[in-house]
């Protein structure tokens, strides 16, 4: 593994377990700097009062150069948020995991941009496309190409 | 006279000022002139020297001359804003190299244009997030305050900055760069760098973590910082793995762009590359920057095309067809003079980078006719030659051709129809005594007559004229008329193609005997180029021919069609007996002989095509064809001679 990778997320693991992970996020595994799980809570009033989700986070050598990939774990009878922007299989469609990731956002970075997008939510619905999608969706979600049309939720 | 210049006949075709509006400057001519002979030796045969009514006029260009243009464009705004050339290009490219309107824009409002084209710092009172901003060194140690703070106010958190030290914030570049172009964007700034040179001390970059004492914050004018290595990795990625030429600050929700300059340096100056990235990365990043600041100038102009083919970087100027409405009345077949296509593409990166003022990408054997020249159609995205007929006929034949070729030569192959009830019947077992399943008509599969007169006969039939039988098989025909009209045209259409092939493998056979030849004969090379000079005659026609039966498939019946379906036979003809021609065994003593005939038959075979050619093009500038269908850009065919 290439040593800005790996040092990044050591460095990152570090902060992390220093001084802790937000409200509502908290680190399950990070054994290696291929893959980390998470658990997500989002806190306060939301649609989402007293469910978890757990989030997973992998990464390529290129990492932080090129975004992690990140989607909801829906094995082991854990469930994706039922949510417009987010997938049974897990995936998400958020435009800071595509083309608007930048290789200054981290891991909690981004964990706590999901909490706020699943906070934000209005109603509870899968996104409309969502049969056809994980039907035919790659195992990884970073080779979707997602279209980023709605910045309301 | 040059073959691209615009002589007086053809002036008249094209006399809307709009379209013989030259966008290119005279200084280029030079270049392209000797660029433009070479083509023409290996291209033209019998030397024309007028303009042909099938013929349009353009300019092939190379990556260098187009640079040179863009950056006449760049010099241009940089008098009139008074800006550095590297802000121009960049604003420039925002607006898509539409000069006026950016110029407009820019005296209505400069800052506005700046801030949304990447060049400046927006005011930060307009951020909606806490973005840093680092107008000077004073503020540096407030500004960074935003960490993590603000993770559940908004979904777009900018924050995450945890690792920066206030104290990293830096704009300047550490070294007082030895290397004229310095590294730090902060040049276009004010500020001077080495004022701030002293307190550099313990800087983290936020993308790696690294902290090594060595390290090199470098930033954009936002002040944004990253060490070399993260901005090389970036830059690098950026450039490959997206094709992306307008490379942003890595920092989240920062839109400042990175000038070219910086870029280069990054990529290539010694001062400023990471010492451990890869220099051939590196160059080869570089050199694809370069090419795809080309292709959006390219892209953005109507008169201009990028040469299609693989590993090119030619590019072809053809203001007569930059509209598209011209496009019903001519054929704009240009060639960007390049020939072959390089074995793989860091191969191609690698020639056109070490000699970026030469167009031609050199291949291997010369002689050889699959170096094939890089001929296409300016109008449409057809990568050949599809003279005669128009870009809109063509689209409309290839997908046709796409859908339903395959389809309608199964249905052909492997279907009958039912002689009473037209249900299409596929027979997939059992004998010959069929009943249709749908009208319960009973016949025979073989003579398709009614089975009533076949008696006992159970497994064959040999009654082929029984009345009955002709009858069925009439009817059958007039059924699927219109399926056999389609595969009348495909099959001649796919003839042709593939007798191309056919004789450029035959030549290459032939080359070689002939190579043999002059070594055991006294014949010199240049006797024995006949043959060569005679199958690119044919290929030419052939693929002339292919297309006529694409537009005849469309052309509406009438006098019309019947003259140039006339023309097509007579070409056609010609072609196939010059093909026989050169399937004729070679023996020395017969050489002279062939020689003179396959000569003779390659001029006629010439003049036929360019008849056809000449025909055509002087109906589309006249309007004289009529369609049977609907085609873009055409006027809607009457009824009675629509075909569905």
């Amino acid at each position: 593994m290439s040593s800005i990778s790996s040092r990044r997320l050591s460095k990152e693991l570090m902060e992390i377990k220093n001084d802790g992970c937000p409200v509502g996020i908290n680190l399950v595994q990070a054994d290696d700097f291929s893959t980390w799980l998470f658990t997500l809570e989002v806190m306060g009033e939301s649609l989402y009062k007293n469910e978890q989700f757990t989030l997973q986070f992998r990464f390529d050598e290129q990492y932080p150069i090129s975004s992690p990939a990140v989607q909801f774990v829906v094995t082991d009878g854990r469930q994706a948020p039922i949510h417009p922007h987010v997938y049974s299989n897990g995936h998400i469609c958020a435009s800071i995991l595509g083309n608007e990731w930048s290789p200054v956002l981290s891991v909690i970075a981004v964990c706590v941009t999901l909490q706020s997008m699943l906070a934000s939510c209005k109603k509870k619905q899968r996104p409309v496309d969502n049969d056809r999608y994980v039907k035919h969706a790659p195992e990884n979600p970073k080779k979707t190409r997602f279209h980023y049309d709605d910045d309301t939720v | 006279m040059s073959d691209y210049d615009i002589s007086d006949n053809e002036a008249d075709y094209y006399d809307s000022d709009e379209m013989m509006e030259d966008y290119q400057n005279d200084d280029d001519q030079d270049e392209d002139d000797m660029e433009m002979d070479d083509y023409n030796d290996d291209f033209r045969i019998s030397a024309g020297s007028k303009q042909k009514s099938y013929e349009v006029d353009y300019k092939s260009l190379s990556q260098s001359s187009v640079e040179k243009t863009m950056k006449e464009d760049v010099d241009h705004i940089c008098g009139i804003f008074g800006v550095e050339p590297a802000i121009a290009s960049l604003l420039l490219r925002h607006a898509d190299w539409n000069k006026e309107p950016l110029i407009e824009r820019y005296m209505e409002n400069a800052t506005k244009v700046l801030v949304d084209a990447g060049v400046a710092i927006p005011e930060p009172v307009a951020e909606p997030t806490p973005v840093r901003t680092h107008h000077s060194v004073d503020k540096l140690s407030t500004g960074s305050a935003s960490r993590r703070s603000t993770r559940s106010s908004s979904k777009l958190l900018s924050s995450l900055t945890s690792p920066t030290r206030s104290s990293a914030q830096k704009s300047s570049f550490s070294s007082p760069s030895s290397s004229s172009s310095s590294i730090s964007a902060s040049k276009s700034r004010t500020k001077d760098k080495l004022s701030e040179e002293p307190e550099q001390k313990s800087f983290t970059c936020p993308i790696c973590f690294d902290d090594s004492p060595s390290l090199k914050p470098l930033s954009l004018i936002c002040g944004h910082p990253a060490c070399s290595g993260c901005w090389n990795a970036y830059t690098v990625s950026k450039i490959r793995d997206e094709a992306e030429h307008c490379i942003r600050c890595m920092t989240e929700g920062c839109a400042i762009v990175a000038p070219d300059d910086f870029i280069h340096d990054i990529l290539l100056s010694d001062a400023a590359a990471p010492p451990d990235s890869n220099p051939d990365d590196n160059q080869t990043a570089w050199v694809r920057f370069q090419e795809l600041l080309v292709r959006s100038f390219v892209g953005a102009n109507p008169k201009l095309k990028f040469c299609p083919y693989p590993g090119c970087t030619n590019t072809v100027s053809c203001p007569a067809a930059a509209s598209k409405s011209v496009l019903t009345t001519m054929v704009p077949i240009v060639s960007c003079g390049a020939k072959g296509i390089p074995k793989d593409a860091s191969a191609a990166a690698a020639s056109s980078s070490s000699s970026s003022g030469v167009t031609t990408v050199t291949t291997t054997p010369p002689s050889s006719l699959y170096d094939k020249e890089h001929v296409f159609c300016f109008g449409c995205p057809i990568e050949s030659d599809h003279r005669p007929v128009v870009c809109a006929v063509a689209r409309l034949w290839l997908k046709k051709c796409e859908d339903d070729s395959e389809t309608a030569n199964w249905i052909k192959s492997n279907t009958k129809e039912c002689s009473q009830c037209q249900s299409t019947i596929e027979k997939n077992g059992g004998c010959n005594h069929m009943t249709c399943k749908k009208c319960k008509y009973e016949f025979c599969w073989v003579c398709m007559g009614p089975w009533s007169e076949h008696g006992t006969a159970w497994y064959s039939c040999n009654r082929y004229d029984e009345k009955g039988g002709v009858e069925a098989r009439d009817a059958q025909s007039r059924s699927r008329a219109s399926l056999e009209r389609y595969l009348h045209y495909y099959n001649r259409w796919a003839n042709h193609e593939q007798s191309a092939k056919l004789s450029i493998e035959l030549y290459a056979k032939t080359e070689k005997k002939m190579e043999d030849m002059q070594i055991t004969s006294s014949l010199t090379w240049i006797e024995v180029q006949f043959m060569r000079k005679a199958v690119e005659v044919v290929e030419r026609c052939r693929s002339t021919l292919k297309w006529t039966y694409a537009m005849a498939y469309y052309l509406a019946k009438g006098n019309e069609k019947d003259l140039f379906e006339d023309n097509q036979r007579d070409l056609e003809k010609a072609v196939e007996d010059l093909s026989e021609l050169l399937e004729s065994p070679i023996e020395s003593e017969n050489i002279p002989v062939l020689r003179q005939k396959v000569t003779d038959k390659t001029v006629y075979v010439q003049k036929r095509n360019e008849i056809v050619l000449e025909d055509t093009a002087t109906g589309f500038q006249d309007g004289r064809w009529r369609w049977n269908v609907s085609v873009d850009g055409f006027e809607e065919p009457p009824e009675e001679l629509m075909v569905n």
